[in-house]
Order: structure tokens, then C-alpha cells, then sequence
């Protein structure tokens, strides 16, 4: 039968437990002896109705506070599927637990009360939840007796948090109201609320499509044990972490890199023919390696990602704040290893999302951080793998566990940038050799003596929202108006189709920018005025870009706006995402931006009109475009 | 159960006798095949079991070859370390933990596994999977570790030990359900038999030399089998006529009972179960 973890979270008083107490109560999963201990203990509170929350609150200690402190796991079923739900505390302090709670499950629940609508909490829930990598969010909008079951209250709260989950990309919001209280809407139908004709709540829990997260595809076995009875054989057992395998392929073990194949997949009740992600087996190899807990198995053409520096979002658990310099133990998935963050870089605060600069960690800190461990980690980005993407660490003084992290890739080295830009005092264009050149039917300088004006390329940089559209699309508007022949080739444009197939890494974006070059060669070679519009962060890219083009022809165009105000701007959505770790490349975020030294034209736009900028900007085109020919020697 | 092997030195699996600790022997029998179970077994013996379980755990003791280690609560008593409850059944589990930490003591282990399920009762929801102990055995609810993804935290001072569970997230539909489809083996006490039984506080204790009658009391032989399985001057049976497992797994999937609401011990007070686990109980 199918299995649904999902996780529950909820402000005090927001009825959580009520809301757990009630599944359970209604999908009849509570037992009379607890149903009587629960009758009895609300009798002696003087409460006039069966206190369901008394049914979830399990330790003493929070029953005398009347607040859950810790995750609490509940159990219930229906004939079509079972349920786990952890059931973590809506209390300020205890961020640590709702990541807890969220780290093994598939679908939250955020909780609203109506009468309070979208408080921090709520967003807070909803944030952490995307962040451990959830992509279906129920907001049960709570103590709708309380508002009179009205709909304008529901459709406010939806409309403000469906704003705010935007930024986060959560894939699934649904938006359910209830009275966890009387009932309604939670297993039965509400009779209370005709206007409402979604699912109860059991309903879509019942019913909603969970796309597994987890990996299928990258083949990666993490040896947890090795299996040794007697002098012939020699098992190395594990639980498939992604992909599956099959007795006969050949694999790869990490970190040695020895290459063999596996000649068993051996179980209790005899060897299988193949392992699926999440079946515990033993391997047999065909030769004897030295293979050893906290290796790693895999194939050799799919491997996972080598590194000892990591670039982790971290979330602090402990009361012991972080110590620099203090060895901590980085264990993820069997294997272990010293460790150090290297970095903080940066804390989010989880209730406004922005980012703050500080020192050191402290006690439900969430943020990104660079850790060196002291031998290679073997690992997949945890939004790819959720089994290889995740680690903790202990303190090797206290053996406690005092954070736990997400990998979202290596560290970007230093030397790697400094290669690059040596790189870049060597642009050459590469030809194909089996090309013949021909050169064009109409020469340039005939087509812009037909045109009235000279050919060049504008090229717009800056980080996103720093205003290049706008810009580039009145200064085309007012050029085309004056007759001129223009073409604007703008980012977001070419990567829907020309660029479609390549991604934000530096290497997809190095391609991205040298395509667009070679297009605005051709626009330019036609005579038009190209307006590019780019991020284009990387000097080295820009400058294989202007080496396209004759001198003079070529006008940078530095759009200097400061990243906090693109931030605030955020016209796209992109930098909250980023913020969060969705997105994994973002330019001023996760990805450098390197500022042109010496750009042709350099404009700041905060607190200035377009069409100002765009006449500022124009004084320097005018120039180039009626000189003509001239640069042509 | 592998993780617990690779982690610990000295790992004790703890053997009640009950569905629970059959299950865990069976599955760390699949975790290590073909290898032996790299685990002692431990049995705390309350002296009160039923002979039924005895017979059991020696059979299958001597299949999967495994060692086996009986720390006697009757031991403890006699050497002074504890004081039997007087009354009409009294019962050992309290005793149990004394003698429970002395047998980790004896076989020196850093780990014990257990077959403690959440959803047993209200204190069991928030234990980890793997459960630090203190140099006294004791668990501190509000200093655990957390606990995320499969990755378990096994570090540990000296003298320190952890307790594993490795069925935390099982139901006891799930741990039926798996008996079934394994076809393991299971004690007839589980299966519907007649017995004599008196009806004292809502449970059905069994006749035994153990169980003497209150005033105004008389055994009477019923239809019956045992849900859980413990001392049996606190284990109660439940009138049933399930003889087969698909049986009992209609009954449990219609029962409106918790197992432990036939723990005659859980009854003494609400937070009974919390602060026998504070103790050092499994």
C-alpha cells in the first residue's frame, strides 16, 4: 500500500494538534482506551468538549506548558494509503524541529488560523518546508466557525499566501478551509460552507499525486556494512541511495576509482536480479577490492559529484553556538570525515527572507555556508538527491548532532576564476575547418549607405532587474521610430529558443553569450543596430563578444545598478528563489558577477525615469551610428 | 540493524518473547545472511513468563545460532538489588529495568536494540530511532538528538550506551502484516486458545502461579489470545477467536483497543509509561 509522510506545522494555537486529534479521531484510528484517558483529562480541565489536541500532546512536560516541544510521529491509515505525519511545534524557538519533521516527508500541511490570517509563522513553515525540499504544500485555513464561514476571509488568506509561496516555487498549493474543532471539511464534508467545492482535507490526502523525490535515475550505493562469514564471501551491504542495479554491470567504487563488476545482488532469500532505490541488499564483486564502509559504488559513467569543499545551506541545532575553527564531524549517508566551515556567507531570516551578514551560527539559524572537509565527499546537489545531498554535523566533544545541511554544490575556487580571465587575453576565433568562407552577396558598407546610418551592437550587462530591458526596449523604440534598422536580441528571448538547451552553469553560460555573439554578427553584418540585452557576467565572455566586432562598433553598456535595489525590484520572482536555494546559478546570489572596467557607457538608473537613461545613453550611440563607415578602415 | 553493526561494538538485541522482538530477530537474520546475526541476545526474564515463551525463544534461539544471555529479575531480588511490589499481581516491570541495566552491564554492550514502536503509546511518538542513554541508563526527553533523513548519530562517550529502534515507524497492522507475508513464526500465545482468566480493572489476567485471586474473584475459562506479550501478571489476554493470522489482522484492523490497553501496568497513572522510560525502560 501506498505510504504519505507528511509533516504539520502550525502557530500556537493554531490547532494543530486539534487538527492531528481530528484525523486521527475521524479516520478512526484512535483507540477507546486513549479516547477515555482523553475524556477524562478534559472532564478534569473543566472543558465542555473532548479536548482532541490532548490526543497528540504526548509528553508531560508540554501538557503542562500546553505546547508541543518536540517532533511526535502519529499513525494512521485509510484503505488507500497509510500515513506518517510528524507533527512538529509552531513554537518561535523551535525551527530545528520543523526541519526535523520535514526532512522525511513529501507534503506539509501549514496551518492558518482565519482569524489571524498569513502571520511570519505561517511564511516561516512555508519556507523551511521548500527548503528541505517539499514540493506540495496544504494550507489548511483553520477556525473558520470563527469567522462565520466566510468565503472573503478564505480567498484573502489564499490570495496573500499564494504571493508569498510564489517566491518559494512550490510546485502543489492547495488551499483547504476547515474547523478542525467541529469537523468540518477535515474527513467529512462541511455543511457550513456551500461556496467551498475542493477536496476535504482527508480527500486530498488521500488523492494527491506524490511524484517521488526521490532519484531513480544516478545509481548510488553507499557501502553501510561489510559481510564477511567465512573466507569466501564477501558482501558489501547497503541500501540503494538512487537508481537501481543489475548483477553483471560494471561499477566504479569512490574514492579508490578501481573499476570491477558486480556479480550478485544477494538477499536473505537469495540473490535477485536486480536493486531498486530503497532495497537494502549485499553486492559480490568480480574482484576483490578493498572496499569499506563510507565508500561509495556507482557507475563509472554516472558519477556523483568529488569535492572537499561544499557549498551547503545549514540549518544550527544546537544551544552552542558555531565555533570558526572548531573540527566538527561531517557525516553524510555511511560515510565521515573532519570537517570545518570555512565561511558563513550568509544568514536568511527565515521570516523575511532576507539575507544577513553575520559571524557565526547561533540556535535555529538557517543559512549558506562553505565547509572544507578534510577528505573528498561524495555527493549529488540535494534538490538531484535528497539521500547524497544531505549531512550533519557533530561535535566531536559533545557527540551531539549540532547542524544539518543540504549540499547545493562545490565551492567555486578562486584559482578557477583566475584561470578564466587569463583565458580571456587569448581570444581566438575558432573556425571549422571543412568551412569555406565566401563572404557576404551585399557588402555592409553598401547596406548602411542604403540605411542612412552605421551598423553597431549595444550591449546591455548587469545582474537581473537591473533595468537593461526597459532601457534597451525604449532606446530600440525610439531609433526604430527615426527609421532606423534595429534588432533587439534580449536573454530571456534566446534561452526560450535558440539557447533552449543550455543551462546557468559557467560553461552553458560562456556558450550562451558566444551564440548570442555570432547572432549579433549577423544582425550587425545586415546593417541593423543590435541592442543585446545580457547578464553576461563573466568579463572573459563579454570580451570574446566584442572581439566579433570591427573597434568602435562594439558599445558596452554597464546598467550599474546596486544588487539590493534589483532585489527589492525582483520584477521576475528570481532572487527570492534564489535566496532559497531554488535556483542554483543566480547571478550576485550564488554566481559572481564580474562589473566591466572599462564599459564604453555606464549608467545608474536608482531613482531615475527610463527615458533620462535612455538620452544619456543615446548621446554616445548618435555618435558612433553617424560617423558611418568611419570605423571601417 | 546494520547501522547499529558498523556503529557499536558490543550490540545486545533485547528479547522479550513478544511478536516485536521475533520480528527484529527475523530481520537482522536478513540484514547479515548469509552471516550470523552479529548480536547477543538478551532476555530480561521477569520469572512470570509464560513457559510458552520460554519454549519459543530457546527453539528459536538454537536456529539462528545466535548467543543468548537471560538476566533474571528473581536474581535481582534475591541479591538484595530490588524489592518484589506486594499484592495480588504484582507486577516486575518496574524491577525489570534494574535488572535490564545490569545485563547491558554484564555483557559490557553500547547498544541495545529494541523493538519499541511509536505508536505503542503517547511518550514512544517522539523516540528516535536511535536513542542516547546516559552513564544511568536514563533518557532525557528534552536532549535528544535530532534525528534527520537516514542519517543516525551513533557517537557516544564512554560508559554511555544507545538504545535503537528499529521498528519506530511500524504500526502493529504493519508488524501483522509482515509476519504474514514473511510467514514468520510465532508463539501460540498470539493464536485463540481457551483459558482460565479473572477479570480484574477492565484486563483479563491469566490463571498462573503468579496470579493469585482477590476476594470475591473466580478464574473462568474463556476463548482468548494475547495481543502483547510480557509478565504475565500484567499481560492481559483479550477474548478472541482469532486462531490464524489473517484472522488476527481482521481483528486488528477492527480493534478499538490499543495492544497496551492490556498492559495492566500502563494504567497506573497517565504518565506511567514516561516515567519508566525516564528510568532507563525500553
Amino acid at each position: 500500500m501506498d505510504l504519505l509522510r507528511f509533516t504539520t506545522a502550525g502557530s500556537v494555537d493554531d490547532g494543530k494538534s486539534t487538527l492531528i486529534g481530528r484525523l486521527l479521531y475521524d479516520t478512526k484510528s484512535i483507540f477507546e482506551d486513549q479516547l477515555e484517558a482523553v475524556e477524562d483529562a478534559s472532564n478534569r480541565r473543566g472543558e465542555g468538549y473532548v479536548n482532541l489536541a490532548l490526543l497528540t500532546d504526548g509528553l508531560r512536560a508540554e501538557r503542562e506548558q500546553n505546547i508541543t516541544i518536540d517532533v511526535a510521529y502519529r499513525y494512521f491509515a485509510t484503505p488507500r494509503r497509510k500515513f506518517i505525519i510528524a507533527d512538529t511545534p509552531g513554537h518561535v524557538q523551535y525551527t530545528r524541529n520543523m526541519v526535523t519533521g520535514a526532512s522525511t516527508a513529501e507534503l506539509a500541511i501549514v496551518l492558518i488560523d482565519a482569524r489571524h490570517g498569513v502571520l511570519t509563522q505561517s511564511k516561516r513553515h512555508g519556507f523551511i518546508a521548500s527548503l528541505l525540499g517539499i514540493t506540495h504544500v496544504l494550507v489548511a485555513i483553520n477556525k473558520m466557525d470563527l469567522v462565520d464561514w466566510s468565503e472573503d476571509v478564505f480567498d484573502r488568506i489564499t490570495e496573500d499566501y499564494a504571493e508569498f509561496a510564489q517566491k518559494l516555487g512550490v510546485e502543489d498549493l492547495t488551499f483547504i478551509p476547515i474547523s478542525a474543532l467541529k469537523g468540518d471539511n477535515v474527513v467529512d464534508e462541511s455543511e457550513h460552507m456551500p461556496w467551498y467545492h475542493g477536496s476535504t482535507l482527508l480527500h486530498h490526502l488521500d488523492h494527491v499525486n506524490i511524484g517521488s523525490h526521490r532519484n531513480l535515475v544516478d545509481f548510488r550505493f553507499p557501502v553501510q556494512y561489510v559481510i564477511r562469514p567465512d573466507q569466501d564471501y564477501r558482501g558489501y551491504a547497503g541500501r540503494v541511495a538512487s537508481g537501481t542495479i543489475r548483477s553483471g554491470e560494471e561499477i566504479m567504487v569512490l574514492p579508490s576509482g578501481q573499476r570491477t563488476v558486480i556479480t550478485s545482488v544477494d538477499t536473505f532469500d537469495g540473490p535477485v536480479e536486480e536493486a531498486l532505490t530503497g532495497d537494502s541488499v549485499a553486492l559480490t564483486t568480480a574482484d576483490e577490492l578493498d572496499i569499506s564502509r563510507g565508500d561509495m559504488i556507482v557507475r563509472p559513467l554516472n558519477l556523483p559529484i568529488v569535492a572537499t569543499e561544499i557549498d551547503a545551506m545549514l540549518c544550527w541545532m544546537s544551544d552552542e553556538p558555531m565555533q570558526g575553527g572548531t573540527q566538527y564531524w561531517f557525516r553524510q549517508t555511511t560515510r565521515e570525515a573532519k570537517a570545518f566551515i570555512s565561511r558563513v556567507v550568509y544568514r536568511i531570516d527565515v521570516d523575511t527572507l532576507h539575507r544577513e551578514d553575520v559571524e557565526a551560527f547561533e540556535f535555529n539559524d538557517i543559512g549558506r555556508v562553505q565547509i572544507q572537509t578534510a577528505s573528498p565527499i561524495f555527493f549529488d546537489r540535494y534538490e538531484m538527491n535528497r539521500e547524497t545531498g544531505s549531512f550533519i554535523l557533530i561535535d566531536p566533544h559533545t557527540n551531539n548532532t549540532v547542524a544539518v545541511g543540504m549540499i547545493r554544490g562545490t565551492v567555486r575556487s578562486a584559482e578557477k576564476l583566475a584561470e578564466q580571465l587569463r583565458e580571456a587575453t587569448t581570444v581566438e576565433r575558432e573556425a571549422s575547418p571543412d568551412v569555406v568562407w565566401e563572404g557576404w552577396n551585399v557588402p555592409l558598407e553598401v547596406r548602411e549607405e542604403k540605411n542612412g546610418h552605421a551598423a553597431a551592437v549595444v550591449w546591455f550587462t548587469g545582474l537581473s532587474g537591473s533595468g537593461k530591458s526597459s532601457i534597451a526596449r525604449e532606446l530600440e523604440q525610439a531609433l526604430f521610430a527615426e527609421g532606423c534598422r534595429t534588432m533587439l536580441l534580449d536573454g530571456d528571448q534566446v534561452r526560450h529558443g535558440l539557447n533552449g538547451d543550455l543551462g546557468f552553469s559557467p560553461d552553458a553560460r560562456k556558450e550562451n553569450i558566444r551564440r548570442v555573439g555570432e547572432v549579433a554578427n549577423l544582425f550587425y553584418l545586415q546593417g541593423n543596430i543590435v541592442i543585446c540585452t545580457f547578464v553576461s557576467p563573466f568579463q572573459v565572455d563579454r570580451e570574446r563578444a566584442r572581439a566579433l566586432f570591427p573597434e568602435g562598433r562594439f558599445i558596452e553598456v554597464f546598467v550599474d545598478t546596486p544588487l539590493e535595489e534589483c532585489e527589492r525590484r525582483d520584477s521576475k520572482g528570481l532572487y527570492a528563489r534564489a535566496r532559497k536555494g531554488e535556483i542554483e546559478q543566480m547571478t550576485g546570489i550564488s554566481s559572481p558577477y564580474e562589473a566591466p572596467e572599462t564599459p564604453e557607457i555606464r549608467v545608474e538608473t536608482v531613482g531615475r525615469e527610463v527615458a533620462d537613461v535612455v538620452h544619456e545613453i543615446r548621446l554616445v550611440i548618435d555618435e558612433v551610428v553617424r560617423r558611418g563607415g568611419a570605423a571601417h578602415p | 540493524m546494520r547501522e547499529v553493526a558498523a556503529q557499536f561494538e558490543r550490540p545486545v538485541l533485547l528479547f522479550s518473547g513478544g511478536k516485536d522482538s521475533i520480528l527484529m530477530v527475523h530481520l537482522a537474520e536478513k540484514a547479515f545472511a548469509p552471516a550470523k546475526i552479529p548480536f547477543t541476545l538478551a532476555h530480561v526474564d521477569t520469572g512470570h513468563n509464560f513457559p510458552e515463551t520460554i519454549e519459543f525463544r530457546d527453539r528459536l534461539v538454537e536456529r539462528v545460532g545466535a548467543q543468548l544471555y537471560v538476566g533474571s529479575v528473581q536474581e535481582s531480588i534475591d541479591s538484595g538489588r530490588q524489592k518484589e511490589e506486594e499484592g495480588p499481581s504484582p507486577s516486575r516491570n518496574r524491577l525489570q529495568i534494574v535488572t535490564l541495566l545490569d545485563t547491558l552491564a554484564v555483557l559490557n554492550a553500547d547498544v541495545a536494540l529494541g523493538g519499541g514502536r511509536r505508536d505503542e503509546e503517547k511518550a514512544r511518538a517522539k523516540e528516535r530511532f536511535f536513542s542516547h542513554r546516559d552513564r544511568f541508563g536514563q533518557w532525557d526527553p528534552k536532549n535528544q538528538r535530532p534525528e534527520l533523513w537516514n542519517i543516525f548519530n551513533g557517537r557516544k562517550a564512554k560508559g554511555e550506551h544507545f538504545r535503537v529502534f528499529p521498528l519506530s515507524n511500524w504500526t502493529e497492522m504493519d508488524v501483522w502484516q509482515y509476519i504474514e507475508a514473511e510467514g514468520i513464526d510465532m508463539p501460540s500465545l498470539y493464536f485463540s486458545h481457551r483459558r482460565n482468566v479473572v477479570e480484574r480493572d477492565g484486563v483479563l489476567l491469566a490463571e498462573s502461579e503468579f496470579n493469585s485471586l482477590m476476594p470475591g474473584e473466580a478464574w473462568s475459562e474463556r476463548t482468548v489470545r494475547f495481543r502483547t506479550i510480557g509478565d504475565s501478571t500484567c499481560t492481559g489476554a483479550t477474548e478472541s477467536t482469532a486462531a490464524t493470522l489473517d484472522e488476527i489482522i481482521a481483528e486488528v484492523s477492527a480493534a478499538r483497543v490499543t495492544e497496551r490497553g492490556g498492559r495492566h501496568d500502563d494504567k497506573h497513572s497517565e504518565a506511567a509509561m514516561e516515567d519508566r522510560k525516564k528510568q532507563g525502560y525500553f
